[in-house]
């Protein structure tokens, strides 16, 4: 008998595969590493944040500020870059370091405070699209040589299809993502938190440091998304990445993790963020629909997914009372 | 000694929860500790692992004076607790749950598969054998139970405390759960179990210590004592001197009183038997039993919380599906737990009288301001409730304060039966007997009540009749000159003669 907590991370990849076979018979020149290396590149940002995510919600909590994170961070590169000699690795280190502090202080709020993570990353998720706004309003073109190289770099897959540092570092991204959620103590402490924080705290989670480094953890990732997301996009622009935050909520959902917080899976994000791209891909090769149909289809498969899991709560409900022993 | 208490006391406000409390336990005995709700078992226990700070007294562990100051202090000292509900992770893994927090890692990185080894032989030494990589809610709250056994024995592996651990067990279950708790009495811990199963507390335990009202009552040999000697520890007779001023005169030859209600067939199977119950104008019915003999959920089916029966008076059916319908027929219930259930805590004794009032005028015609008023000042005098006003915040009175309050609340609706569960708990002796005066005021109106009550002095004190609940059942109906202790103890007691004492 398989552990039913697995169960959602089935039904995310189960439905990824339908995806892609639907896919694929409509189109069979989807399947090709040309497409996979587009959805890798155009969904790397989204994948990167949706780690740090999946981390906030496995113990219970939210993250709204990761879009306005993202779109400050790009900001922060393009004007560094355009007014300094900074070479782009130390900028990157710098916003790195301003997005995690940025993301422990919302972490160390909502401990200290014992206010819910919804408010405290509301008020971050304004402060930080202000801060984008108080470095420019406009739309800051990237140039520099470094960064022109970090855009061109790829690695030719048999096929064509460009495997690009950005798509790679979003996959190594979700390899960390799964070490850390998965292989670690801070990990279990996650977990523990998000299965019950009273309890948590009786087996001896420090849940303080635990709260603190999951929203870090999150800023980091944030961070790092926009990073890649300037890369992709070759600027910084204020009112980039709006609604991001939620597109991210709806990746870890339909990557199968539970709101509430205890139960998901790193890799199930992935997958579900891949599946968002494949029918936005989809759209774009029917070429007839609107690209509001995503939406629609996400908005479905959200519903598809809280149903699934209150099936499988009731399901492990019935089978306690009827006393698996 | 293993470990040793000594003159231990706890204050909150309005009562004293432990007064001069002493206990001993050996290593390698399982000792029992026994007492009512409010008897200052789990503000005991609360001190021992570190929830709360004693007032005063020692606590002194393997010849060291402690005083842990959290659960994770005293676990490292040695003392591990077991909760009724586990309190383990469910969404973890059984083998995350056992090893949490020393997990056996590598360069940071759990060893998923050496900690499944670490769990297995953690838990062969339990004859337990299951799959320690599926999540632990998936088993039954035995195992569950079990593994955090396991846990605290791993963790602390000195005190054990089993706080009513088999409360939600099945019999084979809880024979499965005494197999590990012998076992772990073999290897020399001291073993201190919190049950209100007598027949379980007989089973397993070596000694037996009762508390009540605060107080240490008696410490003994599980040998020296039977059933009727330590329900009459439980129960007592503290408050005799109190109670005898107040108390209804027992002969045979009491006057009739007009019959009132008839409830027929109240109850469900595994909550409580069903019963049959009349009730007279001004009549006081005690409700006799111990904690978990289904006294309080007889209570919940009379006021509508549970359904099940019907209930008649002289005008036809009284219809009970609902707390609102119990409340439009003249019925109240002032609960046992007064703090949750009863009061609104925040809102003032103004707001808390006018309550049952307003709701069931409905929220469209409030009670005028200046009425709610009167209402407040008339019951705070009637009732000698001490406050300073009628607008100081309820949660700022103390405990018997509190409860006239929740009298207050009913009396102002004029109810022609009132349900009192656990009237005097956590009372002061001198609100104790006021409550008890108002007992008999209140019946000498014409109201009919019924009081649940763990004093046995207490009900035998204000009672007309007393009917006898255990196992779910009601199995006795004492009246007249057969109401005395010693009687409702028998009652209480015996398992296989149902109807006899009656």
């Amino acid at each position: 008998m398989t552990n039913p907590r697995l169960l959602p991370l089935f039904a995310t990849i189960a439905i990824f595969l339908v995806a892609c076979v639907i896919c694929y018979i409509q189109f069979p020149f989807m399947a090709s590493t040309r497409v996979l290396g587009n959805l890798l590149t155009d969904n790397a940002y989204l994948g990167i944040v949706a780690v740090g995510m999946t981390i906030v919600i496995l113990s219970g909590g939210i993250d709204l500020s990761v879009g306005s994170v993202i779109a400050f961070s790009g900001v922060f590169i393009a004007v560094l870059l355009r007014d300094t000699n900074l070479h782009p690795m130390i900028v990157f280190a710098l916003l790195l370091i301003v997005t995690t502090a940025f993301g422990a202080a919302m972490g160390g709020l909502i401990h200290v405070l014992a206010m819910p993570a919804f408010i405290v990353t509301l008020a971050g998720m304004f402060l930080a699209r202000g801060a984008a706004y108080m470095l420019t309003i406009d739309s800051v073109p990237i140039d520099d040589p470094f960064f022109e190289m970090l855009q061109k770099a790829y690695y030719l897959m048999p096929g064509k299809g460009r495997l690009t540092l950005i798509g790679v570092v979003m996959l190594i991204t979700v390899l960390v993502g799964m070490i850390v959620a998965h292989r670690t103590r801070f990990g279990a402490s996650v977990f523990a938190i998000g299965g019950g924080e009273q309890t948590a705290k009786l087996m001896g989670v420090k849940v303080a440091q635990t709260t603190v480094g999951i929203y870090a953890f999150s800023g980091f990732m944030a961070g790092l998304s926009g990073i890649v997301f300037s890369i992709y996009t070759g600027s910084g622009y204020p009112l980039a990445t709006v609604g991001t935050e939620l597109t991210a909520i709806a990746a870890v959902v339909i990557g199968g993790a539970i709101l509430s917080g205890g139960a998901g899976y790193v890799f199930g994000t992935l997958i579900g963020v891949l599946t968002m791209g494949l029918i936005q891909t989809y759209i774009v090769f029917d070429g007839s629909l609107s690209s509001w149909w995503t939406k629609i289809v996400i908005g479905a498969l959200l519903l598809l997914f809280i149903v699934l899991q209150k099936g499988l709560l009731r399901l492990s409900v019935a089978r306690l009372s009827g006393g698996t022993a | 000694m293993l470990l040793s208490i000594r003159s231990l006391t706890k204050r909150f406000p309005g009562t004293l929860a432990l007064d001069d409390v002493r206990f001993d336990l050996k290593a390698g005995e399982v000792h029992a500790l026994l007492g009512e709700n409010g008897a200052g078992k789990s503000t005991l226990i609360k001190c021992l692992t570190g929830a709360y700070r004693p007032d005063g007294g020692d606590i002194t562990l393997d010849g060291e004076k402690i005083s842990p100051r959290s659960t994770s202090e005293a676990q490292e000292l040695g003392i591990g607790t077991v909760y009724q509900e586990v309190n383990l992770l469910p969404n973890l893994t059984v083998a995350q749950n056992l090893c949490f927090g020393r997990e056996p890692r590598r360069m940071g990185m759990i060893q998923t598969r050496a900690m499944t080894r670490q769990a297995d032989a953690m838990l062969e030494a339990y004859g337990l054998d299951i799959d320690v990589t599926r999540d632990l809610g998936l088993y039954s709250v035995a195992i569950q139970q079990i593994v955090a056994i396991a846990r605290a024995v791993a963790l602390s592996g000195k005190v054990l405390i089993l706080d009513e651990p088999t409360a939600s067990l099945d019999a084979r279950e809880v024979e499965m759960l005494f197999e590990v708790v012998r076992g772990l009495r073999e290897k020399g811990l001291g073993i201190v179990f919190v049950s209100h199963f007598l027949d379980q507390v007989f089973e397993l335990s070596d000694r037996v210590t009762v508390l009540r009202n605060g107080r240490h009552v008696v410490t003994e040999d599980i040998a020296e004592l039977d059933r009727v000697k330590l329900i009459e520890h439980m129960l007592g007779h503290a408050l005799e001197t109190e109670v005898d001023d107040h108390a209804t005169p027992h002969d045979d030859s009491a006057p009739k009183r007009p019959e009132m209600l008839k409830f027929r067939q109240m109850g469900r199977a595994g909550v409580v038997h069903p019963f049959d119950l009349d009730v007279r104008q001004g009549e006081v019915v005690g409700l006799a039993g111990l904690l978990g003999s289904g006294r309080t959920e007889s209570a919940e089916f009379l006021f509508g919380l549970r359904s099940g029966g019907t209930a008649t008076d002289t005008d036809g059916d009284v219809p009970l599906d609902t707390p609102r319908k119990a409340i439009a027929a003249g019925f109240g219930f002032a609960p046992e737990d007064r703090k949750t259930d009863g009061i609104v805590a925040d809102l003032s004794v103004r707001e808390n009288i006018a309550l049952a009032l307003q709701a069931a005028r409905g929220w469209a015609r409030p009670i005028p301001r200046a009425e709610q008023a009167r209402l407040a000042d008339m019951y705070i005098e009637r009732l000698d409730i001490r406050t300073s006003d009628a607008e100081k915040r309820v949660g700022e009175l103390s405990g018997g304060n509190q409860q006239k309050v929740v009298l207050a609340r009913w009396l102002a609706m004029n109810p022609r039966f009132l349900i009192l569960d656990e009237p005097t708990r956590g009372i002061d002796v001198g609100a104790h007997a006021e409550i008890l005066r108002l007992i008999h005021e209140l019946t000498a109106e014409g109201m009919a009540l019924l009081v649940i009550s763990s004093e046995l002095d207490e009900l035998i004190a204000v009672s007309d009749r007393v009917i006898v609940v255990r196992d779910r059942r009601h199995v006795a109906e004492l009246t007249g000159s057969d109401i005395r202790t010693d009687t409702i103890v028998h009652a209480i007691a015996h398992r296989d003669d149902i109807g006899e004492v009656a």
